[in-house]
């Protein structure tokens, strides 16, 4: 078995929003558009397995409404949070400028969090991370990984070891069942990107 | 015959004036009379779609529109698509409608929104020529195209999802040289669905007890954020349509029933909430921005 027992998948929503919607651009508005497309990207992860990284890919996407984005992003998030749903991460990026503050407002309204590439090859946590799981994810997002001899020198205090296993619960980072390494969900879908 | 006098300008301000007097109007079949229509923007336009379709339902035969005898105004009216739709609710006289059209500038014709798929044209339609308007005459950075589109996605979704009935959408720039001193882009978005109270009832009226009314239903979407859907993702559009309103200092009133409420900057002189008036089906939302200043 190998270290990560996931392979991460790049979706491309820009494409899926052309073959759902007729049009020429790729606009991701009306909650039926924004229900079709999740759809789609469910059944594209209803095939891999138990546990999934999936990189979301909105670069190509021009207008983002806020029906779309609680479709997309927080129902798609939501889903996979639930008890008896597969073990499915995800990281959404091309997160730009015009896009963000939709995501943020479907985020927060469902107290959820995300990782974003906001900026080329720079990540971010939008939504509602607790200080501490923001301050515990920076601090892997820098590292890129952490292994499990390190975590007591990384995250000394009990709170911030406890912050390190909520982001892992809240999907925000990956913990590898086989070495118990800490991972950034950034650095695994690097080669994607 | 009935006869409504069409006001001489027909905008947001005067739109409420159209309405009630065709909700109130008797029975029997109603003449519009738009003959001395000088001035009609989005607002007046969808208005008089809706106070003629109003008619048509109630009476059960086709109001007659007599049509302005101002040229532009006839002309202004063919570029906005106004005759498109208005063939559908009024009898008039087409001889001077078809001479009516050529070149347009207008930001967004008025389009019909019955489904899905309508809106998406809204937004596609809207994207060449609104980053042009919004830059140079409202001065708004480039990106304000994107959520510009936003709102009229969330806008237009508003009927499909709450009125449950067609409706229309229009926006226009004019140069507000002596109302405001700069220009504006005024959107109007009118169905004859069921508005805010009957979208709202079953869900939420019992906690109003008496209190319950159009003025309310309006107070608890457009305030609260409450929807018909239990689904705590809903009810999200019109609360970001008026945070960005509230961003671009714009000004957006809803109608629905007897009751108007509106979030209205100060260089607007609307009353944020006005009850009392005609029975008026569905709802009728008017956003105005204005350019930087």
């Amino acid at each position: 078995m190998t270290e990560l027992p996931l392979d991460p998948i790049a979706i491309d929503v820009g494409s899926l929003v052309k073959r759902t919607v007729t049009s020429l651009y790729s606009h991701l508005v009306t909650r039926p558009t924004g229900r079709a497309v999740r759809m789609a990207i469910e059944n594209q992860l209803a095939g891999v397995g138990e546990r999934s990284l999936s990189m979301i890919d909105l670069s190509e996407v021009t207008i983002l409404d806020f029906s779309c984005a609680d479709e997309v992003v927080a129902k798609l998030l939501q889903r996979y949070l639930e008890v008896d749903a597969h073990e499915a991460f995800f990281v959404f990026c091309g997160v730009h400028e015009p896009h963000r503050d939709q995501i943020q407002v479907v985020l927060e309204r469902q107290k959820l969090a995300a990782v974003a590439e906001t900026g080329e090859g720079s990540f971010e946590l939008l939504g509602v991370p607790g200080d501490d799981e923001r301050e515990a994810w920076n601090r892997l997002e820098e590292q890129g990984m952490v292994g499990s001899d390190e975590v007591l020198s990384m995250y000394p205090e009990q709170g911030e070891r406890d912050a390190l296993d909520r982001i892992v619960e809240r999907r925000l980072a990956f913990r590898s069942p086989i070495s118990g390494r800490y991972h950034a969900l950034s650095r695994l879908v690097q080669h994607l990107l | 015959m009935n006869v409504l006098s069409v006001p001489a300008s027909l905008d947001h301000q005067t739109v409420d004036e159209l309405l009630d007097s065709a909700v109130r109007a008797p029975e029997e079949r109603t003449m519009f009379d738009a003959r001395h229509l000088r001035w009609v923007d989005p607002n007046g336009m969808v208005a008089l779609l809706t106070a003629g379709s109003i008619a048509r339902d109630r009476q059960g035969v086709m109001p007659h529109l007599e049509l302005p005898e101002s040229s532009d105004v006839i002309g202004y009216l063919g570029r906005m698509g106004f005759f498109q739709e208005a063939e559908k609710i009024f009898e008039f006289d087409d001889r001077a409608s078809r001479r009516a059209g050529g070149p347009s500038d207008v930001l967004l014709e008025i389009t019909p929104i019955q489904a899905n798929h309508d809106v998406h044209e809204v937004v596609d339609r809207v994207q060449s020529r609104a980053g042009a308007v919004l830059a140079t005459k409202l001065g708004y950075p480039a990106s304000s195209v994107v959520q510009f589109s936003v709102i009229l996605s969330e806008v237009c979704q508003n009927i499909l999802e709450h009125a449950e009935s067609p409706g229309w959408v229009a926006a226009q720039a004019y140069n507000w040289a002596r109302r405001l001193g700069r220009f504006v882009v005024v959107i109007s978005v009118m169905d004859l669905g069921r508005g805010f109270r009957g979208s709202l009832m079953d869900e939420h009226s019992a906690r109003y007890g008496d209190r319950w009314g159009d003025a309310t239903a309006l107070e608890a979407a457009f305030l609260h954020g409450l929807t018909r859907f239990p689904d705590s993702g809903r009810g999200q559009g019109i609360q970001q349509i008026r945070r960005q309103v509230q961003r671009w200092n714009g000004a957006i009133t809803i109608r629905s029933g007897t009751a108007r409420i509106g979030q209205v900057p100060e260089w607007d002189d609307t009353p944020p909430l006005v009850d009392g008036l005609a029975p008026c089906p569905g709802s009728q939302i008017s956003i105005i921005l204005p350019a930087k200043v």
